[in-house]
């Protein structure tokens, strides 16, 4: 069967770098197997419940790249308790105790601790890039440990985070003689920053290529450290407030022009509107712009710099942008490949200036379009049907109308048949979140349509458990399902139990489960974790007789070859 | 609890004064009105609700210890009492107390009593000052009390929804706080603060802008540490606005009590209570704590700033 020696194999198995692909070649025969395990060097765990590090190391026991996903996605929106797991500790104990040369670590929605990162700093002398999204429960003194121990560090991006800044000195811990320094982002850390160490670690950076700044970081520092790292592509502003024609500001604007390899732009954290001119030199150039966290910026000033930034391929943008402003964006940014628009207005206060016509407009002048992002605060079916047709190679497509369970606000009708145009046309959908008023019919059309899904998301949907079914039963390659505020219950849950093993995860919150069913689920799949969490005391969940008409308020479960874990909190309750 | 024996005995060993105007009818004991128990939340009422009592009997009301948080119903104090706290720690404090007439703040808010959340309507229900309470109490006191769990009408928020990042929220509410002076635009959005209680073994997080007053965010608070309280004290749960009064502290202490405490943005941990609520404590609580009374001994209250525009007649 091998007609290559081993070597020789290996080799070409190093230009398989996607994960599903390498999980093929493992399964093609022993030998292959064994030298696709030795070989595999960046380890992708989407659950850490799934498996642990002692499995782990003994399938890839060469690997230098590891990325860890904790919490379920709905954990980010405050609907996982906290305490819930998720804890990086074992595993770093675990890999420190064995000799993984661990040079990478990009963790998501886990708990951090600054003992983690004490550990992790000293127990990997080549550890090289730590890349952290939406975890907590460390401090800035974390940070220092990484800044002090990792001597090859090259990357410490942390995005998202809960942080607790103890405001100290950690950007000083890097040593003078450190100069390794390619990306650094803390713009989610709240408090004053060592300017002058960030300063003199900029300057020694001669590799530097990413840079984001947090609030603190006033204007003329800002100026002062781009004049450092004319070399830099990707740049996160933090503060942004002085007067127009300002020493600082001029300095800043000469400073720009010379950053000629500027190609993505973010922050505005605090920003007064006129400062978006100073970047209209290198707006041609840039390919990604994130303008989501600048509620300051709106009207003109948006669209006067978006309409120089034509080679634009990713825009994160609020929604006071408006219809109209998505307008100029649609005939502007032919390249556009990813848009983002999030609301102001969290209140739901009706504010929203953006309807279902710059979504229509945005699919119309955007033939690239394939992942979108969306909240509103009203959509109609023929909006969606005609987004389909200008649209039919979306990969990821989120809507979010604001209002739960509202109609199409002109015919007054569910939402089915527009979300059906895009599952229907959309045939490489591997990504939908729905909204709005919808009955189970929207979900026989996902079943029937949507072959490619990986990740459905539904809120205030559905009639029946039938709508459950039709996606269980229809979408083959559905991985992540998760569903809150809807009517489905037991029989849904229950009818193929195997199904679950094929996918990494279902979330049910504020649904028609009862703990019956949820009991009858686990025994009948003793390789699933069905965890219960419940915060309420009233729930006396554990009474024999009342399982039947129990509801349960959360459940999570997923697959895992390690069985039921052993750090659940009490409110916790895995069977 | 405190026995009602005790209450009427601690009033009445302070209610010396002969400039007192409540007068029982049972004629011997002088009861001191001076937390306001009652009902006299109005400003311009004087008169003090014991008078109104069956003979011989204290209103219970009037003689319970009271403490709030601000945002707790005012008492109306008579200009001419002679105001001395009972257990003055800040002596200079007091003197701001009997000039501007401060009102103490209703005790319920800030303690966290063991099962029994003496709340208004807890108070309310004990059959000698309902009626007192039901006739008196301002419609906003009312709303508190019974529904002491639900936000401002306006803003019925769903757990979660919309499905957007607690880190974006957040993000986007301090931005807009800071620039509200240049927009003229409320500021928008939620502020999440971190909860945390000695002894509890989670934290939680609250939304602070979903609450108008101090009032609100402890009944929120309550609500969410209920079965981690223990302690007790009597209260009579009045809200107003009212500030802070140290000398209730040692009574606090003394009942093992938990108080509500604050870092604000200089680190430093805070009593809740002195500061105007949509002014100055929105804009510097970083976190919250719910200390055990003991802890909070030394706990400086914030710098009485903004007292004067607030005083009420």
């Amino acid at each position: 069967m091998n007609y290559f020696p081993d070597e020789v194999i290996e080799h070409v198995f190093d230009f398989v770098t996607s994960h599903k692909d390498r999980n093929s070649i493992s399964l093609v025969c022993k030998s292959w197997f064994k030298i696709e395990r030795y070989s595999r060097q960046n380890v992708f765990i989407g659950n850490c419940y799934a498996i642990n590090p002692e499995r782990l190391l003994r399938r890839f026991p060469c690997f230098k790249s590891l990325t860890l996903k904790g919490k379920p996605h709905f954990a980010d929106f405050n609907l996982v308790p906290h305490g819930w797991g998720g804890f990086v500790q074992p595993w770093i104990e675990a890999l420190a105790r064995s000799r993984v040369g661990l040079e990478e670590l990009r963790l998501k929605r886990m708990v951090v601790t600054d003992e983690s990162l004490e550990l992790l700093s000293r127990s990997f002398v080549n550890f090289k890039s730590l890349v952290l999204v939406s975890c907590e429960g460390f401090s800035t003194d974390g940070l220092a440990s990484i800044a002090s121990n990792c001597r090859h560090l090259q990357d410490l991006d942390l995005q998202e985070n809960e942080i607790d800044d103890h405001r100290g000195q950690w950007l000083s811990c890097f040593p003078e003689t450190y100069t390794s320094l390619v990306t650094l982002n803390f713009a989610c850390l709240e408090g004053e920053t060592n300017l002058v160490a960030l300063e003199r670690l900029v300057a020694r950076s001669p590799n530097l290529r990413s840079l984001k700044l947090n609030r603190a970081v006033p204007l003329d520092a800002l100026a002062r450290l781009m004049a450092c790292a004319p070399q830099i592509v990707d740049l996160g502003v933090g503060s942004y407030e002085d007067e127009q024609d300002s020493e600082s500001c001029l300095k800043l604007q000469a400073a720009i022009r010379k950053c000629t390899s500027l190609r993505s732009l973010s922050g505005f954290l605090e920003a007064a509107p006129h400062c978006l001119s100073a970047f209209h030199p290198v707006c041609h150039n840039l390919t990604s712009l994130n303008l989501s966290y600048a509620a300051e910026i709106h009207g003109s000033h948006l669209i006067k710099l978006i309409e120089h930034c034509k080679k634009l391929q990713r825009l994160w943008i609020l929604d006071s942008i408006g219809d109209k402003g998505l307008e100029v964006v649609a005939s502007t940014c032919k390249e556009l490949q990813e848009l983002r628009v999030f609301p102001t207005d969290l209140q739901g206060g009706g504010n929203t200036a953006v309807t279902e016509d710059g979504l229509v407009a945005i699919s119309a002048g955007c033939p690239k379009l394939h992942s979108i992002l969306y909240f509103c605060q009203q959509m109609t079916n023929a909006a969606l049907i005609t987004v389909a047709k200008n649209c039919p190679n979306f990969i990821r497509f989120r809507l979010c109308i604001l209002e739960p369970h509202k109609p199409d606000h002109v015919t007054s009708q569910p939402l089915d048949e527009g979300f059906g145009a895009i599952v229907q046309a959309c045939k490489n959908l591997k990504r939908l979140s729905v909204s709005g008023l919808l009955t189970d019919q929207v979900f026989l059309y996902i079943g029937m349509y949507a072959t490619e899904l990986e990740m459905l998301s539904i809120a205030f949907a559905g009639d029946t458990d039938k709508g459950m079914l039709y996606v269980l039963n229809g979408c083959k390659k559905m991985r992540k399902l998760e569903i809150r505020d809807s009517p489905f219950g037991d029989a849904a849950l229950l009818a193929d139990v195997n199904k679950y093993e094929t996918m990494r995860s279902l979330w049910m919150s504020s649904c028609e489960v009862t703990l019956g069913g949820c009991k009858r689920l686990a025994r009948k799949a003793p390789w699933l974790n069905v965890e219960i969490i419940n915060e309420n005391d009233n729930n006396r969940m554990e009474e024999n007789g009342y399982e039947g008409r129990q509801k349960v308020d959360k459940l999570y479960l997923y697959r895992t070859v390690v069985g039921t874990r052993v750090d659940a909190p009490p409110f916790v309750w895995i069977h | 609890m405190l026995s009602e024996e005790e209450l009427q005995s601690n009033v009445s060993v302070a209610s010396s004064s002969p400039t007192s105007n409540c007068i029982s009818k049972g004629g011997g004991l002088k009861v001191h009105n001076y937390f306001g128990l009652s009902d006299s939340s109005s400003v311009e009422s004087s008169t003090l609700s014991c008078g109104e009592d069956d003979k011989g009997t204290i209103s219970l009301k009037a003689t319970e210890l009271t403490l709030g948080l601000p945002g707790s119903q005012s008492h109306a104090r008579e200009t001419k009492l002679d105001e001395k706290p009972f257990f003055p720690l800040l002596p200079s404090k007091d003197e701001i107390c009997s000039s501007s007439h401060k009102n103490k703040r209703g005790f319920s808010d800030t303690v966290y009593t063991e099962k029994n959340w003496m709340f208004p309507e807890a108070v309310a229900n004990q059959s000698v000052v309902k009626k007192e309470v039901t006739t008196n109490i301002p419609k906003g006191q009312l709303s508190t009390t019974n529904n002491s769990s639900s936000p401002p009408a306006a803003k019925a928020q769903i757990v979660g929804w919309p499905p957007v990042r607690s880190y974006r929220k957040n993000t986007l509410a301090t931005t807009c706080k800071n620039s509200d002076e240049v927009d003229g635009k409320p500021g928008s959005g939620v502020l999440f603060v971190k909860v945390s209680m000695d002894g509890a073994p989670y934290l939680r997080k609250v939304d602070l802008r979903s609450y108008g007053n101090y009032g609100e965010l402890s009944s929120a608070l309550e609500k969410m540490f209920t079965t981690f309280t223990l302690g007790q004290c009597g209260s009579n749960g009045a809200a107003g606005k009212d500030m802070l009064s140290e000398t209730k502290l040692k009574d606090l202490l003394n009942a093992k009590d938990y108080v509500l405490t604050y870092e604000d943005k200089d680190g430093d941990w805070m009593l809740v209570g002195d500061v105007p609520w949509e002014y100055m404590f929105i804009d510097v609580c970083k976190k919250l704590k719910i200390m055990k009374g003991v802890d909070a001994i030394g706990l400086a209250a914030a710098p009485r700033r903004m007292e004067k525009s607030k005083i009420r007649a």
